[in-house]
C-alpha cells in the first residue's frame, strides 16, 4: 500500500498538515491575535460544544446514516433545561437530567423510525429538525428564557482546575474531552462499537452474522440525541439562557467536522480522531475568518463548499481502491 | 504476420506498485475462433483483458490489431476498434426497454439537434427487432430490462456489442450465474457469432465448458504465459495441472475411512415461506454432508435463508439437537450454533469496508470480550489462528478485505464462521467464482468439518461438487423437495431427473 505512511494514511496526514498550515497562516495574518490566550479560550469553547455533537454524528455516520436534527434537539433540550433552572426553584440535577432525557427521547424517536419504520434517515431527521425547532419555540413561547441560577451558569462557565493554577482550560473542554474519550473507547474497543462499523459497512452481512441491526441503528440515533441534549445543556449554561433559536446550522458543522476528518459518508469506515481534528479545524477556521473580518454569510458559503470537497475527495479515494 | 491473426499482444508487462501482475506475456487470437483464457484467480486474466479494452495501460509490450500496431487508451477507443467486453456482472438500466438499452448512447435521431434531438422511437424499435431476429432471440424490443433473466440480459449485451461492430468479444465468466440449459443456448449463440467472423475470448472457471466450445486455450499462471494450444490436444487433467502448476489427482478429497455419522443435529419439517417453496423437510446428522441440488430458481437458497431466520416462514418446524428451535432471526440461528456461508460473498458475506481481521472476528466478538469490552490480544490470536488454518493469503489481519482475491475472500467468510464454532454449517455455492486451487482447499475443509462432527448442508449447482462431496443429496424442483438420493444412487442422471421433475414422483415437464 503506497497510500500509507506508518500507521496513518496519506489523507490523515494531509488533513493534519492542512490544519497546522491553517493555524500558522491565521497567526501570521492576524498578527498573533489568533493565538492569544483570550482567543484560544473562545475557540476551545466553540469547538467543545460542536465537538460533542460531532462525536454523536460520528456514531450515526459510521453506522451508515445521517442525523440532521442535532441542532434542533440541542435547542429543545436547552430550552427545557432552562425552564427548570431559575434560581431557588429546583435542584441542579433536574435541569441536567431533563436536558439529557429530552435529547435521548428525541434521538430514540429518530432511531426507532429509521430502524423499524425503515424510513430513510435523511427524511426522518429532516422532519425532526423541523419538529424540534417548533417544539423549542412552543416551549419557550418564542423568546429566550432568562433568569438562570448561578449553579446552572457555572456548569459551562468555569475553568479547570478551578483556581490558583497558572494554566487553566475552559471547563467546556473537559466535557468535550470526556465525551471524545468515551466515544472513542466505545467505538474502537467494545463489541458494540464493532457492530456499528459492521452495520455501516454491509448491513446484510452484519444481519447474517447475527448482529441485531435494528437495535444498533436505533442506538446510534439515541447516542446522537443524548449528546445533543448534553450540548444543549452546556450551551444554555454558556449563554445563560434557553434560546429556542440556538444551534441552528450546527448539524452542518458536525457533518463537516466528521467528513473533513475522513469518516466515510457511506458508512463503515473512519477513525475517531478524524472527528476531533475535523471539529477543531472547523472551529479554528470559523474563528480565523471572523478575525479577518469575513462576513458570516460568506463563511456559510465556504463551509458548504468544504463539505462538498471533503465528500468528493472521499468518493474519489474510494474509487481508486 | 499471417492474415488469420486478428489480435496479437506481445511482451505485455504490467505492475501495480510492487506487485507484478503480468510478466512479458504473449497472447494471439485468430480470426473467427473461440479462445479460452484460463488461469486461477490472480493469474492475470482480468488484467490482460483490462489492458486490451483500455482500462489499464501496459507498462511495456505491443498490441497489433489486424497486423497494425495500436494503442488503446480507453474502453471507448477499444469499442471504436471493435473490441467489446461482456462483463461478469451486467448493469443495464433496468427501467428502460430492451430497445432503448441497445441503442443507449447512440440513439436513432429524428433530427440533428445534438442532445436536444428527438429520439426516433419507431426506428429504434425496428432496428432492435431486426437485430434480435437475426440472432434468433425471442425477446420483445419493448420488454423492460428488469423483467429479463440474467441469461437474456447477457444475450442483449452480446447483440449490443455486435451491433456496435465488435469483432473481438470478451466474455468474462458468462455462465457463472445462469443454469445449464441457458448456458447451452448461450453456447449456440457464441458459435453463431464465430461463424459470422467474430473472435471470442472466453474466460471461465468451468473446465467442461472450455472443452465444449473453445478451439484454443491459453493458460496463464501468476502473470506468466504457460501454454497456448488447440483444445483437442488438451485434457481436463492437463489443463488443471497447468493452471495450478502441480498435478491434482482428485479435486474431491475422499471421506476419511474412520468417520461416523451420528444422530440428527438439524431437523426441518414442513417448512414453507408461502411463496418460493412449500413443505420442505430434511434432516442433517452429525458428521454428514447433505448436498442440496436443483436448478436455479428451484428455491434452494430461499430454503437455506429461511432455516437461518433471514426470511420469515409461514409454517414448519425446526429442531436443533432434538429440541424445538424458534429461529426468527439470523441472531437466533447463530446463537443456536448455525452458520451460513452465503452464495454472494460481497453482498451477504463480507464487510468490504473493514479489514480481514475485523471480518473474521465479528461473529465471535462476544467470546473474546468481557463486559462488552474487546480483549484485543485474544481477538487477534483467534484471527491469526484461523487465517493460518485456512491459509488466507493476506499481508496481515489489518489488510482491507476488499483487496483480497475471490478465493481468499471466500476463505475469510469461512474463517469468520469457523471461529464462532458452529454445529450446523450451511454452504450456499461454496466455490462459485473461485479458482481450482482454492476450491480444493475448501473441499478439504468441508471434509474436515464433517469429520469433526459438524452437520453440513451444501447447496451447489455444480454436479461434480454435489456428487463428489455429498453423503446424501436432496433435490429441489419448483419449490418442493423432489427426492432424496443416497451416496450409492448418486449419478448426474438421477439428480437431473429429479431436478427437472421427471421422476416417478414428479409432476412431469411443465
Amino acid at each position: 500500500m503506497k497510500n500509507r505512511v506508518g500507521k496513518y494514511t496519506v489523507r490523515e496526514l494531509g488533513i493534519f498538515a492542512a490544519f497546522i498550515a491553517l493555524i500558522v497562516a491565521l497567526a501570521v495574518v492576524s498578527g498573533g491575535t489568533s493565538i492569544s490566550p483570550r482567543n484560544l479560550v473562545l475557540v476551545i469553547k466553540q469547538a467543545s460544544i460542536n465537538g460533542i455533537l460531532s462525536v454523536g454524528m460520528m456514531f450515526v455516520i459510521v453506522s451508515g446514516g445521517i442525523d440532521l436534527s442535532v441542532g434542533s434537539i440541542l435547542a429543545v433540550s436547552g430550552v427545557a433545561a432552562s425552564m427548570f433552572a431559575h434560581p431557588g426553584e429546583y435542584h441542579l440535577a433536574i435541569p441536567v437530567a431533563l436536558a439529557m432525557l429530552v435529547g435521548l427521547a428525541l434521538g430514540c424517536a429518530n432511531g426507532f423510525l429509521v430502524a423499524f419504520g425503515e424510513i430513510p434517515p435523511f427524511i426522518v431527521t429532516l422532519g425532526m429538525l423541523t419538529m424540534g425547532r417548533g417544539l423549542a419555540l412552543i416551549l419557550s413561547g418564542g423568546s429566550p428564557i432568562y433568569n438562570i441560577s448561578k449553579p446552572f451558569e457555572n456548569l459551562a462557565g468555569g475553568f479547570f482546575p478551578s483556581a490558583g493554577f497558572p494554566y487553566r482550560a475552559p471547563i467546556l473542554s473537559v466535557y468535550f474531552l470526556a465525551v471524545v474519550a468515551a466515544g472513542a473507547f466505545v467505538l474502537t474497543r467494545t463489541v458494540y462499537g464493532r457492530h456499528v462499523y459492521a452495520v455501516g459497512g454491509n448491513e446484510m452481512s452484519a444481519r447474517i452474522s447475527g448482529i441485531r441491526v435494528g437495535l444498533v441503528k436505533m442506538s446510534v440515533y439515541a447516542i446522537s440525541g443524548a449528546l445533543s441534549g448534553l450540548a444543549g445543556l452546556l450551551l444554555a449554561s454558556r449563554i445563560v439562557s434557553g434560546n429556542p433559536n440556538s444551534g441552528s446550522g450546527y448539524e452542518l458543522d458536525a457533518i463537516a467536522a466528521v467528513t473533513i476528518g475522513g469518516i466515510s459518508m457511506s458508512g463503515g469506515a473512519g477513525k475517531w480522531h478524524g472527528a476531533v481534528i475535523g471539529t477543531i479545524f472547523i472551529a479554528v477556521m470559523g474563528n480565523g475568518l471572523d478575525l479577518m473580518g469575513m462576513p458570516s454569510n460568506l463563511q456559510l458559503v465556504i463551509k458548504g463548499a468544504i463539505i462538498i470537497a471533503a465528500v468528493f475527495y472521499d468518493i474519489r479515494a474510494k474509487r481508486k481502491r | 504476420m499471417a492474415a488469420t491473426e486478428k489480435l496479437v499482444m506481445r511482451g505485455i508487462s504490467k505492475s501495480f506498485g510492487n506487485l507484478r501482475a503480468l510478466n512479458n506475456l504473449d497472447f494471439t487470437l485468430r480470426r473467427g475462433e473461440i479462445h479460452a483464457l484460463m488461469g486461477e484467480n490472480g493469474a492475470g486474466k482480468s488484467t490482460l483483458m483490462k489492458i486490451l479494452i483500455g482500462i489499464h495501460m501496459a507498462d511495456s509490450g505491443e498490441i497489433f490489431l489486424d497486423g497494425e500496431p495500436v494503442v488503446i487508451a480507453s474502453p471507448r477507443e477499444a469499442l471504436a476498434r471493435g473490441i467489446a467486453m461482456i462483463h461478469q456482472e451486467l448493469y443495464p438500466i433496468l427501467d428502460m426497454s430492451v430497445a432503448d438499452n441497445l441503442f443507449l448512447g447512440r440513439e436513432w435521431k429524428r433530427n440533428a439537434m445534438g442532445p436536444l434531438s428527438m429520439v426516433d422511437r419507431r426506428k429504434t424499435r425496428r432496428e432492435t427487432e431486426n437485430l434480435l431476429a437475426g440472432f434468433g432471440i425471442g425477446i420483445s424490443p419493448d420488454a423492460a430490462m428488469r423483467g429479463l433473466s440474467v441469461a437474456e440480459t447477457q444475450l442483449v449485451e452480446i447483440v449490443k456489442a455486435v451491433s456496435q461492430g465488435a469483432e473481438i468479444i470478451i466474455m468474462d465468466e458468462p455462465t457463472s450465474a445462469i443454469n445449464e440449459k441457458e448456458a447451452d443456448r448461450l453456447f449456440a449463440h457464441v458459435e453463431r457469432l464465430k461463424t459470422s467472423g467474430a473472435s471470442i475470448i472466453y474466460i471461465s472457471h468451468k473446465i467442461d465448458e472450455i472443452f465444449k466450445i473453445a478451439e484454443t486455450v491459453t493458460v496463464l499462471r501468476d502473470g506468466n504465459f504457460v501454454a497456448s494450444r488447440p483444445t483437442r490436444e488438451m485434457t481436463p487433467e492437463l489443463l488443471v495441472s497447468q493452471m495450478v502448476g502441480r498435478e491434482i489427482d482428485d479435486i474431491y478429497p475422499p471421506p476419511p475411512p474412520d468417520r461416523h455419522i451420528d444422530g440428527a443435529v438439524l431437523e426441518v419439517s414442513g417448512l414453507s415461506d408461502g411463496y418460493r417453496f412449500r413443505n420442505v423437510s430434511f434432516q442433517i446428522r452429525s458428521g454428514e454432508i447433505l448436498g442440496m441440488a436443483g436448478l436455479m430458481g428451484s428455491g434452494r437458497t430461499e430454503v437455506a435463508e429461511c432455516v437461518f431466520g433471514l426470511t420469515p416462514k409461514t409454517s414448519g418446524e425446526t429442531l436443533l439437537r432434538g429440541k424445538p428451535a424458534d429461529v426468527r432471526s439470523p441472531r437466533d440461528a447463530v446463537l443456536g450454533g448455525m452458520a451460513l456461508v452465503s452464495d454472494d460473498r460481497k453482498q451477504k458475506g463480507l464487510n468490504l469496508a473493514a479489514t480481514v481481521g475485523e471480518n473474521i472476528s465479528i461473529v465471535s466478538l462476544e467470546e473474546c470480550s468481557r463486559l462488552g469490552i474487546i480483549d484485543r490480544v485474544r481477538e487477534r490470536a483467534g484471527v491469526d489462528e484461523y487465517m493460518k488454518r485456512l491459509a488466507i493469503k493476506a499481508e496481515s489481519a489489518d489488510t482491507p478485505a476488499a483487496s483480497l482475491s475471490g478465493g481468499n475472500q471466500q476463505k475469510t467468510v469461512l474463517a469468520k464462521w469457523l471461529m464462532a464454532g458452529p454445529e450446523v454449517i450451511i454452504f450456499d455455492e461454496p466455490t462459485r467464482g473461485i479458482d481450482v486451487g482454492a476450491k480444493r482447499e475448501i473441499y478439504q475443509l468441508i471434509r474436515e468439518l464433517a469429520a469433526q462432527g459438524k452437520a453440513i448442508l451444501m447447496i451447489s449447482s455444480e454436479m461434480g461438487e454435489i456428487i463428489g462431496m455429498s453423503d446424501r443429496v436432496i433435490v429441489m424442483a419448483d419449490g418442493e423437495l423432489a427426492g432424496t438420493l443416497d451416496r450409492s444412487e448418486l449419478t448426474e442422471e438421477a439428480i437431473m431427473t429429479l431436478a427437472a421433475n421427471l421422476g416417478p414422483t414428479g409432476k412431469g415437464v411443465r
